[in-house]
């Protein structure tokens, strides 16, 4: 267990719904786990699982119908103090991001501007959160493209994202993310879109620049072989839930979740590091307007007792290690 | 880039042609001989026969038409039978009323539209959208003259806030012919707004949900900055296209509002050539319109081209 000064977030029973009134669906039931200082955390899970709604709701970007229900979201700033994200204000928000909380989005395709030079929209974080000059924001953009090797970088700052491959949007995305040196990374599924060559490429970038910039990353992916490359802790989702969190290697070889273990069951442990998808479990994910009482994988699980029905909360099995199964698998796997 | 210069400039040209060639068929279209026709049931048939020759008609039909654009394109669209001066003299000292009418009311729906159908579109479903689209639904349907009759009646004859109708007068100074466009530009705004409003509210909708604008908040900027310059500019780019149009169409439009006003513009000039027969100055109006629909075209195109880079021609 952390003492809390390493710990730079720590997300307790979050809960984020949609809609209004009876209507409300619940994408998040209840996501907890917490991210050391310095530290990659990959949150993992199947699509629609609530990774991308975890992520916009600690950037305080859910889309209008969407909102915090309940938990906290404490993040710790670089001056020391603890702040719930869920209580600030507007103001309060935005001058978190940037340089408190940076955001690398799922699409590198769509995520910047068309209308506007790559140096332009990075710049415009200096702009916005740094008193500097124009040639300063200028020579630090370059900086940074170069620092995302991108070749060329001063010729690059002039272009617009159409004259770019998809990799070389998504260096500019970090570029973007990182230029204000921010204490922690999102990076919701940064290579998804990409291909396996690239994708390599990227993710060395990021591990390079988390060691010279010293950050925590918030790693989301359903690769788990991109899990076993990237991260030191790991937090697995199910249905708006987060069922297990434990270090990485703790988590490979003491798996203690029915769920996990059918993750990782279902990818050949040889073939970790090349990236492959999961090969989904039997059943599938159950609706969110449909989920059976107590634990929500029961129905696809083998595992399966009568107990199953009543509520079941993430609970420390060993130290480190948390579980939201009544029952104790570990190293089952 | 050249090129694509060069393509728009023979389309201008087939255009033009096109326009021209439309032109020279009306009038020969028109039932009966051109000739007798313009100068009336009473005319004798020495003078029909006379004026026959003066307008060519007694050429062949091809001669004619290799004539008629022999002249036009240089320049000579005839001479106006009513006012006896080169129809292009005509034409010009009418002109500055429309285009300044169609300029003046283009701004007054920039000004009305722009800033309600971004307000609209970022508070999609509230109380303000719902009554602006109504009141713009409202706006549109109904029709310019009878704006502009009430305003005449209240702001300028009641009130006497503006002039209620002319230009002026000959020898007015420019501050007193604005001062007259007044209320035309705004009746004919007023009407216009209404398309610009729509389109500038669901091209914002559209590109609010962009993810880029999602990009522009995880930056941690303000409301104000990530619609007014992420979006907007976005947003802009289908605006262009349907200032372009309503520009376009407001040149045409401007016929009942010159009439309702009694500007001497081209609108009223177009109304009164076709209640006296004056052909040629039809033909004129027709060809100096459609050559202003090309020029706007083109010079939305362009603009195109230097908001969005990612448009190649
Ligand atoms: N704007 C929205 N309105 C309503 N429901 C939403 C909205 N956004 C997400 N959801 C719901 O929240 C759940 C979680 O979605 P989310 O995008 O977080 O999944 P994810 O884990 O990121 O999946 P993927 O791996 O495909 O990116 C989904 O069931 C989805 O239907
Ligand atoms: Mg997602």
């Amino acid at each position: 267990m952390q003492t809390p000064d390493d710990t730079i977030l720590s997300v307790e029973g979050l809960r984020v719904g949609f809609g209004r009134g009876a209507a409300t669906v619940t994408a998040l039931r209840d996501v907890s786990f917490t991210l050391g200082r310095g530290k990659t955390l990959a949150l993992v899970g199947e699509s629609g699982s609530g990774k991308s709604v975890t992520s916009l709701a600690l950037m305080g970007l859910l889309p209008p119908s969407g909102r915090i229900l309940s938990g906290r979201l404490n993040f710790r700033r670089s001056d020391g103090t603890v702040v719930d994200l869920a209580g600030l204000d507007a103001a309060g928000y935005r001058a978190m991001r940037g340089p408190g909380i940076s955001m690398i989005f799922q699409e590198p395709m769509s995520s910047l501007n068309p209308l506007f030079t790559v140096g332009d929209q990075i710049g415009e974080m200096l702009l916005l959160h740094e008193n500097v000059s124009s040639a300063q924001r200028d020579k630090r953009v370059i900086e940074m493209l170069e620092l995302v090797e991108i070749p060329g970088a001063a010729a690059r700052a002039k272009s617009y994202p159409h004259e770019l491959s998809g990799g070389m949007r998504q260096r500019v995305m970090i570029a973007m993310g990182l230029i204000c040196n921010p204490a922690l990374l999102i990076a919701d599924e940064p290579t998804t879109a990409l291909d396996v060559t690239i994708q390599a490429q990227i993710l060395d970038l990021m591990r390079r620049l988390q060691k010279e910039l010293d950050m925590s990353i918030l790693f989301i992916t359903h690769d788990m072989g991109v899990v076993a490359e990237m991260a030191d802790q790991v937090a697995v989702m199910y249905a708006g839930a987060v069922v297990e969190q434990a270090g990485v290697l703790d988590l490979f070889d003491h798996t203690r979740h029915p769920y996990t273990q059918g993750l990782l069951a279902s990818i050949p442990r040889d073939d970790l590091v090349d990236g492959e998808r999961l090969v989904p479990i039997p059943g599938s994910v159950p609706s969110l307007t449909a989920l059976p009482s107590g634990c929500a994988f029961a129905p696809r699980c083998s595992h399966a007792q009568p107990e199953c029905h009543r509520p079941v909360s993430l609970e420390e099995k060993a130290s480190g290690h948390l579980s939201a199964c009544i029952f104790d698998f570990a190293g089952a796997a | 880039m050249r090129s694509y210069l060069l393509r728009r400039l023979i389309g201008m040209i087939v255009v033009i042609f096109l326009v021209l060639t439309i032109a020279f068929v009306l009038v020969r279209l028109a039932p009966g001989d051109p000739a007798s026709l313009m100068l009336g049931p009473d005319a004798s048939p020495e003078e029909v026969a006379a004026l026959r020759v003066r307008l060519g008609l007694d050429q062949p039909i091809i001669a004619q038409f290799g004539s008629f654009l022999a002249n036009a394109l240089r320049g000579d669209l005839g001479q106006s039978l009513f006012f006896n001066q080169p129809v292009t003299t005509v034409l010009a000292s009418r002109a500055e009323p429309t285009i300044v009418l169609a300029l003046f009311s283009l701004l007054v729906a920039l000004v009305i539209a722009t800033p309600i159908g971004i307000w609209a579109a970022y508070r999609r479903g509230s109380v303000l959208d719902q009554t602006s689209i109504t009141t713009a639904m409202l706006a549109a349907s109904v029709p310019s003259f009878l704006t502009g009759l009430v305003f005449q009646r209240y702001l300028a004859t009641d009130l006497g806030w503006f002039p209620a109708s002319g230009y002026g007068g000959a020898g007015a100074g420019f501050t007193e012919r604005m001062r007259h466009l007044i209320l035309p530009a705004i009746t004919l705004g007023i009407t216009n707004s209404a398309l610009i409003l729509r389109f500038t509210r669901a091209s914002m909708l559209d590109i609010l949900g962009e993810d880029y604008v999602r990009t522009a908040r995880a930056k941690g900027m303000t409301e104000r900055r990530v619609v007014l310059r992420h979006a907007l500019k976005n947003a802009g780019i289908p605006i262009i296209t349907v200032v372009g149009l309503t520009f376009a169409l407001l040149v045409s439009g401007a016929v009942v509002t010159e009439r309702v006003f009694n500007l001497p513009g081209m609108g009223n000039l177009v109304v009164n050539a076709v209640l006296r027969r004056d052909y040629p100055v039809i033909q004129g109006t027709l060809i100096v319109v459609a050559a202003l629909y090309v020029l706007v075209n083109l010079i939305t195109d362009l603009l195109y081209l230097a908001v969005d880079k990612r448009v190649k021609y």
